[in-house]
């Protein structure tokens, strides 16, 4: 009886284990799909022309992405500069002078701020900047992104600045600094290596957002006319010649998803692996 | 931290030095401006919400929650009613979570418990990346690949197998929920691997070895021991998962058919708040037409604001247990 149940244990045991590490199987599998897809896809519509030259005229086959490349650029770039400072200086004041209950109490915020979808960022970006400049425009685009990118650039700072030994900051204290000469000449630098790995991280996540540009960067088949104008931006050429009738332009729409794809997995691989050498990595 | 702080107090009193040397040291004004900056935060959620509030006003006014049960939607008349589009987000996430919580727990189970610490952490890595894929290109794999691999092979074996219940009748285009809700599955098993591995590894290991010594096989011991201490962070992992499927807008626009129909089978195309948000806002004319646009957004922003706190909370409660 004994024996039968232990068999019977055992079996259960081999089975669950299999079945658990199957599924890890399938989970890891399905990147390799995506990877696998968009090579081959990509690949083959990819040509010089993607990189240098405007959209053709709908009916027309040819043409490439050019302006789409320089408005993610200029967008990305709009975001960095607003997400990037203040989320930065936020999470100084987080991990460096904050009592505790209020540091809990902004860091609760900002996560439920990192979980608001991001269409719903895009409408918001339009109330505040796309309908009072009456016109869709670059710099609306940067607005909603930079938005997004407040939480993480937040969170990342507070966690690398918090990473760095607390008796750095004693000694230089003690050989008469201030403390805010210690935290941005001895603290910040010490943790420059993982603030700059999770900055390019929080870049590489909302460099493939699509929702939040539909109605504030808009579009653009030409080149854009400044920043407030409307602009193309590679995501959300994707999303259009992805659902265009037109084969020529689902060809273009791997070709861009080729590429942004492989930018932005390039900059996670880089930004990981960084970080993972990094001291934050042994506190974890 | 406490012993830095009292550190820098006794040694920058304030009333040593003047006004202008402290202004040097930097210390008044490192204060400020990352309080600023924080305060900032507060103000750009604060204008969010009120935004959000104010714009969809005229709807709220002229539908009042009327609007969550009407499922009319009709700008040429301008009446608008949301319940095809919460229908559809409801399903499309249902059936995610359906999928991906059997999934990604298993994962997490074999990444935290078995896997020797060197695999783990590759196939974490690579599982991690799987969430740092732009949406639009879900999307894109959605309307070439997957869709029509379901129309090909998913759907014809469901309307054989489960034709006789609601859920797999009537004719499949291949746009669909189900399409959008096997998309979205794939799209939040990486945050509830992530999440739910960290959660089973804070586990004390002494559990484990107690349950081992006591003749209990290494499934009964992670079923029976280690799963239960880790079940309020694995249930936030839910919840997160949940809210990222809620508010998820271009992979499910391009693969659920946008169209505001509500029925129980998951062959029928449909349409989600986030994607009539999507496609509907730019060309939308007419005051009413945009605010109930923003309603729907207001709809969708509480939605996961709800789900986000709840999911936290459940995060919080296991970080204190586990120190």
């Amino acid at each position: 009886m004994t024996m039968e149940i232990s068999v019977r244990r055992r079996v259960v045991n081999a089975v669950m284990l299999s079945l658990s590490g199957l599924c890890t199987l399938v989970v890891v599998s399905v990147l390799f799909f995506i990877l696998g897809y968009l090579l081959y896809h990509g690949i083959t519509s990819l040509n010089m022309a993607f990189f240098t030259q405007l959209p053709k005229p709908s009916g027309e086959t040819g043409g490439g992405m050019a302006n789409a490349i320089l408005g993610s650029g200029k967008v990305l770039l709009l975001a960095t500069l607003i997400g990037v400072p203040i989320g930065f200086l936020a999470g100084v004041y987080l991990s460096e002078y904050s009592g505790k209950n209020f540091a809990f109490a902004i860091r609760y915020i900002v996560d439920l701020l990192n979980g608001v979808p991001s269409i719903v960022i895009g409408i918001v970006a339009y109330a505040l900047v796309v309908r009072p400049m009456k016109g869709y425009s670059t710099l609306a685009g940067g607005i909603a992104l930079g938005i997004m990118m407040i939480p993480i650039a937040v969170r990342t700072t507070e966690e690398f600045l918090r990473s760095v030994p607390n008796n750095l900051r004693e000694a230089a204290m003690a050989l008469g600094a201030t403390k805010a000469k210690t935290i941005f000449s001895v603290v910040v630098p010490a943790a420059i290596a993982g603030l700059t790995s999770g900055m390019m991280l929080n870049l590489a996540r909302v460099a493939g957002e699509t929702a939040p540009l539909l109605f504030t960067a808009l579009g653009n088949m030409f080149w854009s006319k400044g920043w407030t104008h409307p602009t193309a931006t590679l995501p959300v050429m994707i999303y259009n010649y992805a659902t265009a009738p037109e084969e020529d332009l689902h060809q273009q729409a791997w070709a861009a998803g080729f590429v942004l794809l492989t930018l932005v997995l390039a900059i996670n691989v880089t930004a990981r692996s960084i970080i993972a050498r990094g001291p934050a990595a042994k506190k974890r | 931290m406490a012993s830095t702080t009292l550190i820098a107090e006794t040694m920058h009193r304030p009333a040593d030095r003047g006004f202008l040397a402290r202004l040097r040291g930097g210390d008044e004004i490192s204060v400020l401006v990352t309080l600023a900056a924080t305060v900032s935060i507060l103000l750009v959620v604060g204008l969010i919400v009120f935004q959000l509030w104010t714009r969809s006003e005229p709807a709220m006014k002229a539908f009042g929650l009327g609007f969550l049960t009407s499922s009319t939607w009709d700008p040429n008349n301008d009446k608008y009613g949301a319940l095809p589009f919460i229908f559809g987000t409801c399903v499309t996430s249902a059936l995610a979570l359906l999928i991906a919580v059997p999934m990604g727990v298993a994962s997490s189970i074999f990444l935290a418990e078995m896997a020797p610490p060197r695999w783990s952490n590759i196939l974490t890595f690579l599982i991690e990346l799987l969430a740092a894929v732009p949406s639009v290109i879900y999307g894109l794999l959605g309307i070439f690949i997957l869709v029509p691999l379901i129309r090909k092979y998913l759907a014809p074996v469901l309307a054989s197998t489960l034709g006789w219940t609601p859920f797999f009748t009537g004719d499949f285009y291949g746009v669909s929920f189900l399409s959008a809700g096997l998309v979205l599955a794939v799209m939040v098993v990486p945050f509830i691997v992530s999440v739910s591995r960290e959660v089973l590894m804070a586990v004390p290991p002494e559990q484990r070895e107690a349950a081992l010594a006591l003749g209990a096989t290494k499934w009964e011991t992670t079923w029976d021991i280690v799963l239960p201490n880790a079940s309020p962070g694995i249930m936030g992992s839910f919840f997160l998962a949940l809210a990222r499927a809620l508010g998820e807008t271009m992979a499910v626009t391009m693969v659920i058919g946008n169209a505001p129909r509500i029925s129980a089978s998951l062959f029928s195309p449909g349409y989600s708040i986030a994607s009539v948000i999507a496609n509907e806002f730019a060309e939308a004319s007419g005051d009413m037409y945009v605010a109930s646009l923003i309603y729907l957004g207001l709809v969708l922003f509480g939605l996961t604001i709800v789900i986000n706190a709840i999911a936290r909370i459940f995060i919080i409660m296991t970080q204190r247990r586990s120190g």
